[in-house]
């Protein structure tokens, strides 16, 4: 077995790229990630994510460089790698007039497992994702969240040692969010490795570790906490108003002010440096509006994502 | 207008001429479901209202009696002063309403997208060209009129799709989860003509199943089950949250989980990359007690604190309560 125990990387990818005719989706790309590890990827649609998954599931070549996944290589051996790992998109199929167990048992027959482990692991995974008491009823009538967490134990029935999610919880409401999290969660503790992609920086935070892509390029990687203390172009100001919706008309329009945007009732407003602060009170006191407090503070991942993904709009026009 | 985000006045009931949405005991029955149930809710003029809730809370079908688009089977509906049931068309005049899946027509222009929606609003010839300019210039479609919806790229259709609902000028704007599946970037795009519309005195409505969506919002109001659990303003939801979140950083991370999973005092665990978030009933109580059963786990902790909850956080504590 060229996956030994003691494997070093689930993932090691080293100058990866894809080109469509003369765009290049994905381009020079270098990660490694590492068993029981969630790795969280993020970018703007259309930044190279998708592309990058399938190479590495080994359903689409690469046009250059090279990746192995669990130690396989994925331009040589694509079938190694394929009957080892687990992938769910955001358009998982179901067999909607089917009945959850058969949905189940169907993907079981498809990964070749004995009839016997079968239904042990269908039994497992119906009580682990809560849906035993739902096994006869037919898949179509799920709410969204049961048929997300239906179609990820379709995923990962055979056992794999990697999981990969595209966009596993658009559209799913937060407490089934968090009970796909859990799942997800348990299956790192026990050693699985995780790489999922999303839009949404509240679940990004549940990342072990983060890579950003954006026109095909990794523009950083690290922790959820490295990355908001370093990777930050400028500084946050939180600013409290009497009229916020208001006010950050007003600061579209300030020089200093490169991006605002509404939390709540603040507004974060990113500027070259903190000494900015006191003329952006002052522009917003002499437009009429009463400052109620303005002060530095550290980035949200949104706040880091938005600012990086601008700085390199260059790449991806 | 000085009303809209400042905590404390938002919350209360809005003057009755100044209301947009008003609704008392509105129930809406598909059988013997009841998706929509005794619900009463006020929206006052200049709002951003963000409605929260799992799937199947009933939040589209609240969307769609407040359009005008389902007759309520029980309770009444008034929106910019018509009567949802005995007027649904002189509601539909006066708001725009984007559903999940707006319908453009991929093979007609951008043009001819807004003029079809002008053309189905009434909307006169002049009123049309002066709504139409500005809407594209707006929305930076106005070098893009020619082509066809369907060759415009996911922010541009979205954007368009915002147009087509504008086309009349509406007082109100109902949007059933505009955003699913958009990126960061292209979020904020979208947050932001909202609040350039809600400056120009449009009310907004909107649903939502992100949480962080819901704090753009001036008030939240979270649905289960066809009622409103909570209704307020994101500091005040949050302000309300019953327990206390405890941050923890500690290794082992698997034996610390272990530890804490099972703990009488600990009413659920999340876990963020290597920061453990634990909800118990009070955090001063909680914290020695934790870090003795962690110690006894032959678990390090390099940190305990108080972590202030997120819209996520109390929803979910107000919903384990409910269900």
């Amino acid at each position: 077995m060229s996956s030994g125990a003691a494997m070093e990387y689930s993932v090691q990818a080293t100058g990866l790229t894809k080109r469509f005719g003369n765009f290049t989706a994905v381009d020079h790309i270098s990660f490694e990630i590492r068993p029981g590890e969630i790795w969280g990827f993020l970018g703007p649609n259309g930044a190279g994510k998708s592309t990058t998954i399938r190479m590495l599931c080994g359903i689409q070549d690469p046009s250059e460089g090279s990746a192995t996944v669990l130690g396989y290589d994925v331009r040589r051996d694509p079938e190694a790698i394929k009957a080892r790992i687990g992938y769910m998109s955001q358009r998982f199929s179901l067999w909607g007039d089917l009945t959850v167990r058969e949905n189940l048992e169907f993907y079981a027959g498809v990964y070749g497992l004995d009839a016997s482990t079968n239904r042990q692991q269908v039994d497992k995974w119906l009580e682990r994702s809560g849906l035993t008491d739902r096994q006869h009823g037919v898949a179509a009538t799920l709410s969204v969240g049961f048929r997300q967490r239906l179609a990820l134990g379709c995923a990962v029935l055979h056992r794999p040692q990697m999981v990969f999610l595209d966009e596993p919880t658009a559209g799913v409401d937060p407490v089934s969010r968090r009970q796909f999290w859990d799942l997800i969660d348990r299956f790192a503790e026990e050693g699985t490795t995780i790489m999922v992609t999303t839009h949404y920086m509240d679940e990004a935070e549940h990342c072990d570790r983060l890579a950003f892509i954006a026109g095909g390029r990794i523009i950083t990687q690290g922790t959820p906490a490295q990355i908001k203390r370093e990777q930050m172009p400028g500084i946050v100001l939180e600013i409290r108003t009497d009229r916020p919706v208001e006010a950050l008309a007003a600061l579209y329009q300030h020089p200093a002010v490169r991006e605002a945007a509404l939390y709540g009732v603040a507004i974060h407003a990113v500027v070259e440096a903190r000494e900015s602060a006191p003329s952006v009170a002052a522009s917003l006191q002499d437009h009429g509006f009463a400052v109620l407090g303005i002060e530095p503070i550290p980035p949200t991942l949104e706040d880091v994502f938005v600012a990086l993904a601008e700085s390199n709009q260059g790449a991806t026009a | 207008m000085d009303g809209i985000v400042s905590p404390g006045s938002v919350s209360a009931s809005p003057a009755a001429d100044d209301t947009v949405i008003r609704c008392l005991g509105l129930t809406r029955r598909f059988g013997a479901l009841a998706a929509v149930d005794h619900l009463d809710l006020s929206v006052a003029r200049g709002e951003i209202f963000a409605l929260v809730g799992p799937d199947g809370a009933g939040k589209t079908t609240l969307i769609r009696m407040l359009c005008g688009a389902l007759t309520p089977t029980e309770g009444t509906a008034v929106v910019v002063g018509a009567d949802v049931a005995r007027d649904p068309e002189a509601v539909k005049a006066r708001i725009g309403y984007m559903p999940q899946r707006f319908s453009l027509y991929g093979d007609l222009s951008v043009m001819e997208n807004l003029q079809l929606y002008g053309d189905i609003y009434g909307v006169g010839r002049t009123a049309f060209r002066e709504q139409a300019a500005r809407l594209l210039t707006d929305f930076r479609l106005d070098a893009f009129t020619g082509r066809p919806a369907q060759q415009l790229s996911g922010g541009m259709k979205q954007k368009l799709a915002l147009a087509c609902t504008l086309i009349h000028a509406p007082d109100a704007l109902f949007l059933d989860e505009p955003t699913t599946g958009v990126d960061p970037v292209s979020r904020r795009q979208f947050w932001r003509y909202l609040y350039s519309l809600n400056r120009d005195g449009i009310t907004i409505f909107v649903s939502t199943p992100y949480m962080d969506e819901a704090e753009r919002a001036s008030r939240v109001g979270l649905m289960n089950r066809g009622r409103l659990i909570a209704c307020n303003d994101p500091g005040a939801l949050k302000a309300s949250m019953q327990g206390e979140i405890l941050e923890i950083i500690a290794e082992p991370k698997a034996a610390a989980k272990q530890a804490l999973r099972g703990h009488a005092l600990v009413r659920s665990l999340e876990v963020f990359g290597d920061r453990l978030h634990v909800l118990v009933d009070s955090a001063d109580r909680a914290e020695p007690e934790l870090r003795r059963a962690l110690l006894s786990g032959g678990v390090q902790v390099q940190s305990m604190r108080r972590a202030v909850p997120s819209l996520e956080d109390v929803f979910v504590s107000r919903l384990a309560r409910v269900v």
